[in-house]
């Protein structure tokens, strides 16, 4: 049971990941790699300021804006320097590497002994519940610690969710949705499409962050190398999630996005779980991303050859 | 209103591919003019008003619209003085945001946008009512996707968005060209009624010679760059689609006249 509640809670700390893989690929439509190298930035920086006894809230927020800027760099390397999306994404990823070691002063950071998030939602959790160490829930017997864990990070991403669906239906989010979509007319409609780029890529980044932020918490380190093919897995979490809502409507796609990742991560605890080489399993994500990539464009070439015949 | 003087714009400068698409273009159009530019492929009439919507910056002279000098303006900046339709029905709008959404941008046109509530209840009663009087029952739909919508469909809610905030000025650029007839019939007379309500200047271009011949109140030919008739007043009023066919003959026999000359001279001489 505790090993299921884990599974969920890490779904849910890497959806905020497929949330910022979700508006970099699929609202702007630009492929940013940066999220690689942004989900360690959060993570150090995190981690940096709480082994400092800054306060986690506060420690969390400065992994956010910190992610933030490294999307703002991607996005000014390619609308004010004109370089390639895919190139702008791999120089500030490469970049960052540097950046998180200067950070965390070497290459790993051990959180087991200092006040993070996961130990003030335990400790709250433990608290409402006067002290018991065990939750029923349906017959099984829970840990109240896991589950405030779990309670407290589905609230976090509840909140950020809502956040973004209120930010997307904005007069600014409405912009840069339809950026992505059709930037002739959003030129014609008076918006500075480079600027919501830079902006949207900030946001995006922002939310990769305080993903890594949040894994730090949860798994009691940074790395310096935990950022690794994190983008395949974002991606990864958003198409299994835009196949589980089947529509493009905002509200359902970040709710989607979040499912997917929830889903996910399932899928790979249950194929760990079965025998598989944790080494095997970057390689499995991308071989999954690469067959929901070409998959639908089989079924489209069949259906056409079916049409002729 | 919109003032052009001396405008050029080459493309490709200094390749083989060079095509110097507007050769010193100088132009004048009075508040209130709706303006009809015809012209043979390539003759610069597309560019023209793609330089005056800012879609690139021209090479040589400058263009001052509303009293204000916007040579140098990007195309953004010019959006808050200026309504476009495009060729493209597909150019117009956003495919995945839906009728209102689409809308509630073009409501902000020029304009700046914050974290202000995109669809307040006022603004989408007034859609409903302005969407309404399009006749495409598109007004119990507003929270439908617009790629869902056909090309006329899309066409003229690209041109009710482009009118939504009176634009100093609105280019057209062949907005019926890609629709069935019947579409570009209603889009046409859509057009009409909006110029007219709003009493606004336009700048149109088509391929049409009954548009041509039917609409606006001043028509210019323009061939290679540059500007070779400008029909205005009673002029404008008499010329007929048969009258336009007759100068694009012109054009072309010049055209021939010219290559027989090069070609004799070639011959003689080379």
């Amino acid at each position: 049971m505790s090993l299921l509640i884990g599974t969920f809670t890490i779904g849910l700390v890497l959806s905020l990941l497929a949330l910022g893989v979700f508006i970099s690929f699929r609202i702007f439509a630009f492929p940013d790699i940066t999220a690689d190298g942004s989900i360690t930035l959060g993570a150090s920086v995190a981690a940096v300021l709480l082994v400092h006894n800054v306060s986690p809230p506060l420690a969390s927020l400065a992994g956010f804006l910190a992610g933030m800027f490294a999307g703002a760099c991607t996005g000014l390397l390619h609308t004010r320097f004109k370089i390639n999306s895919l190139l702008s994404g791999i120089l500030v990823m490469t970049a960052l590497y540097s950046v998180n070691l200067h950070v965390m002063g070497k290459s790993n950071i051990p959180l087991l002994s200092v006040n993070t998030l996961v130990t003030q939602s335990e400790r709250i959790g433990v608290k409402l519940m006067r002290g018991a160490t065990t939750l029923d829930i349906a017959g099984w017997e829970v840990s109240v610690r896991d589950a405030s864990v779990l309670a407290a990070i589905a609230l976090a991403v509840a909140i950020t969710g809502v956040l973004l669906y209120w930010f997307f239906r904005t007069n600014l989010g409405m912009a840069m949705r339809a950026t992505g979509d059709n930037v002739h007319m959003v030129r014609a409609l008076g918006v500075n499409d480079a600027n919501m780029i830079v902006f949207g890529l900030a946001i995006s980044n922002g939310l990769v962050a305080l993903s890594g932020a949040l894994l730090a918490q949860y798994q009691g380190f940074a790395d310096v190398g935990m950022g690794i093919g994190m983008v395949v897995w974002g991606l990864a979490s958003v198409i299994i999630g835009e196949a589980l809502v089947a529509t493009n409507r905002v509200g359902m796609t970040i709710v989607g996005a979040v499912m997917g990742s929830v889903l996910f991560r399932l899928l790979v605890a249950v194929a760990l779980r079965w025998g598989l080489n944790p080494n095997d399993l970057k390689l499995i994500t991308a071989a999954f991303v690469f067959c929901a990539l070409i998959v639908p464009q089989f079924l489209h070439k069949g259906r056409v050859q079916g049409a002729h015949a | 209103m919109l003032e052009l003087h001396a405008v050029s714009k080459t493309f490709n400068a200094n390749t083989p591919n060079e095509v110097r698409s507007l050769r010193g273009v100088d132009f004048r159009l009075d508040p209130g003019s709706w303006v009809v530019i015809i012209g043979t492929n390539g003759s610069g009439k597309s560019t023209l008003l793609n330089a005056v919507a800012g879609t690139f910056l021209v090479d040589e002279g400058s263009i001052r619209l509303a009293g204000r000098d916007v040579t140098q303006w990007p195309e953004h900046a010019r959006a808050q003085l200026i309504g476009r339709v495009f060729q493209n029905p597909f150019s117009g709008t956003s495919p995945s945001l839906t009728i209102e959404e689409n809308l509630s941008l073009a409501a902000r046109r020029g304009r700046g946008r914050g974290l202000g509530w995109g669809l307040k209840a006022s603004l989408i009663a007034r859609m409903r009512d302005e969407v309404s009087h399009l006749t495409m029952g598109l007004e119990d739909r507003l929270s439908n996707a617009i790629g869902s919508l056909s090309g006329g469909q899309r066409q003229a809610l690209t041109l009710l968005m482009a009118t939504w905030l009176r634009p100093e000025l609105l280019l057209l650029d062949e907005h019926t060209a890609a629709l069935d007839p019947k579409s570009a019939d209603l889009v046409i007379a859509l057009t009409e009624q909006v110029i007219a309500r709003d009493k606004l200047t336009a700048l149109m271009v088509t391929h049409s010679m009954q548009q041509a011949a039917s609409l606006g109140n001043r028509l210019i030919m323009m061939h290679r760059g540059q500007i070779i008739h400008d029909f205005q007043g009673d002029e404008k009023r008499r010329l007929r689609p048969d009258d336009l066919l007759a100068r694009f003959e012109e054009v072309r026999r010049a055209e021939q006249l010219d290559e027989g000359a090069a070609l004799m001279l070639a011959e003689r001489y080379v």
